[in-house]
């Protein structure tokens, strides 16, 4: 069978990003939980952060020359695919502490692993990126899997 | 707003295989979806240029984004549970896009309760105005044993 998968991409499975420090403050916590239409008392007041607050806390803070004409700036985590058009993704997150204002997290993003798999309508190219968060003592507070899709 | 102050404490042997979680209608609309991607620093135009989405990328309309469908599932689940425990896992996928002006629900069901482990598996989703669902799901807790 063929592949589309070279050597040469598969050898960037492993692959990992710098660990990226940030600092939670009671003011990000109070506008995630207020954009995303929280109900609770202690996530709008800043008291503690939702879950899903480290997907803002780590989305890339890139310069305007860094985005392409369409908003879209390029994980630089990932190779080059042979196949471009991105479809659906899944997350699989697993949260182990809670987060406070006041908190410094640190993430690390791992490519961890990339696969092919026929589809009805041609080949499809599978991968993973695993994030792990850590709080200043070394603890794991929050561990995310994303998984893409391309066609 | 609706005081979410929940209920009094409940334990794992409160909750049943075939409980629905509450369903909520979701109404997003431009400027939370601004909101909530400028919260993240995501520029991408489909969220905020409708001639973009339309004419370049082929969408009907701006796109709601896809992690904001994810927070609503951990929404459900934690307005559900109140103080009777905590969301510690969950999984789920963004199966097709949804658009602004789109009504959408979340909801879900429990699939699975173990109370020696004080473990509960539920399955949520969004769903849009024609009832499909979006956003599949399961979310697991754990409750207290008494």
């Amino acid at each position: 069978m063929t592949t589309l998968l070279s050597d040469e991409l598969l050898a960037n499975i492993g692959r990992q990003s710098t660990p990226h420090r940030e600092l939670v403050t009671r003011r990000d916590i109070r506008k995630y939980a207020i954009a995303t239409g929280n109900r609770q008392r202690k996530y709008l007041d800043g008291d503690q952060a939702p879950p899903m607050f480290h997907v803002a806390l780590f989305w890339d803070v890139v310069e305007l020359e860094e985005l392409t004409p369409d908003g879209v700036s390029i994980d630089s985590l990932l190779p080059k695919f042979p196949l471009e058009r991105a479809m659906a993704g899944g997350l699989k997150i697993d949260y182990l502490k809670p987060v406070h204002p006041g908190d410094w997290l640190t993430a690390t993003r791992t490519l961890a692993d990339i696969y092919e798999k026929r589809g009805r309508s041609g080949p499809l190219i599978f991968y993973e990126v695993d994030m792990l968060i850590v709080n200043d003592a070394g603890d794991p507070v929050i561990r995310e899997r994303t998984t893409r899709i391309l066609r | 707003m609706i005081n979410l102050a929940l209920s009094e404490k409940r334990p794992v042997t409160s909750v049943q295989v075939g409980d629905a979680l509450p369903e909520r209608e979701l109404t997003p609309d431009n400027v939370q979806l601004f909101l909530y991607n400028a919260v993240l620093w995501n520029a991408h135009r489909i969220h905020f240029d409708e001639p973009y989405a339309k004419d370049v990328e082929g969408y009907p309309g701006l796109v709601i984004a896809g992690p904001m469908l994810g927070d609503w599932l951990h929404q459900c689940v934690e307005e559900w549970l109140g103080d009777s425990g905590r969301l510690v896992s969950i999984e789920y996928s963004n199966r097709a896009a949804t658009y602004i002006g789109e009504t959408l629900a979340s909801g879900g069901t429990v699939i699975e309760v173990s109370p020696a482990a004080g473990e509960v598996r539920i399955e949520v989703f969004i769903k849009n105005a024609a009832g499909d669902v979006v956003t599949p799901g399961v979310a697991t807790v754990m409750m207290e044993a008494q």
